[in-house]
């Protein structure tokens, strides 16, 4: 039962980080990796949620939402290959904002989502 | 959207007017220098998804999600994230040197084993969890240790997934002369 709804999460956050990342990346110009760090930072605080409810004692959907659907939204292979690729190719500065950027952004939201989840069942 | 056009594949090459569609955005208006054109190429817009690359998508998400779930019952903590994580990274790395620079794959071979599987396989919002955790146990020096760690780990990863791919297809090319 726990893999059935590890599988389902997963295959519901990798699709959502596909449209997402396609959403994202055609409204913008530039070929920075905004849709990668918006399903990073998204995943995260919805993670960062999920911890707190779990901490504060409320029922959380732990295999569904937090194994599958959140670890498949958000990505680091993804996230890898294009800061390598923004580094190889000569885009160093958007290489460190993108590495620096994420890892704030997801500590960030994912701190958000603790503190939400104190202010609902704190 | 012109009929003709919904065959388009994520694979197919684009148009400047598809890149380009109801904004006004010349070519020189794209970050020509400090973006690689084949990265721009790659991650170009389309209208729509095709059903087939979501329906592989969403398995590859399964398995992958699967395989990670598995690796943390084996190794319970944040060191089966790390390791999660750098192998995907490696393997990411020598997928898109294959698919990128060696051949021409199936046009369902990065939407399933990039998108799908590795993605749905790597993850950060449980590495920025285990670190939040690491903090809510009063070890804030392994927290930011494990932080630059699996970042400088995975990048590394990645280059190595690329360079192990481009050395092994030389050793095989020699091999066949």
């Amino acid at each position: 039962m726990t893999f059935a709804l590890v599988a389902l999460g997963g295959a519901m956050g990798a699709c959502l980080r596909f449209l997402t990342d396609r959403w994202v990346q055609a409204r913008h110009d530039t070929g920075f990796p905004w849709g990668t760090l918006v399903v990073n930072a998204v995943g995260s605080l919805l993670l960062g949620l999920l911890t707190g409810a779990t901490l504060f004692g409320a029922p959380a959907p732990t295999a569904l939402v937090g194994v599958g659907f959140c670890g498949a939204l958000t990505t680091f292979s993804t996230f890898g290959y294009e800061s390598v690729r923004l580094l190889t190719d000569g885009a160093r500065l958007f290489a460190v904002l993108n590495v620096v950027g994420s890892v704030l952004a997801g500590l960030g939201s994912g701190a958000v989502g603790v503190v939400l989840a104190a202010a609902i069942w704190g | 959207m012109a009929p003709a056009a919904t065959s388009v594949d994520i694979s197919a090459s684009t148009t400047l007017a598809e890149v380009t569609r109801g904004r006004g955005v010349s070519e020189g208006g794209i970050m020509r220098s400090a973006f690689p054109a084949e990265l721009r190429g790659v991650r170009t817009p389309r209208a729509r998804a095709p059903w087939d690359v979501l329906a592989v998508v969403a398995v590859g998400g399964a398995i992958g999600s699967l395989l990670r779930y598995g690796a943390a019952l084996a190794w319970p903590g944040p060191w089966s994230t790390l390791l999660v994580n750098v192998v995907g990274c490696l393997a990411v790395g020598a997928l898109m040197h294959v698919i990128t620079e060696l051949v021409t794959t199936h046009r369902l071979v990065r939407p399933f084993v990039g998108v799908g599987v590795l993605g749905g396989f790597t993850t950060f919002s449980t590495y920025v969890a285990d670190a939040v955790h690491l903090v809510f146990d009063h070890r804030p020096a392994l927290a930011l240790a494990y932080l630059v760690g699996t970042v400088v780990a995975c990048l590394a990863a990645v280059v190595a997934g690329m360079v192990a791919a481009r050395v092994a297809s030389r050793a095989f090319r020699r091999g066949e002369r």
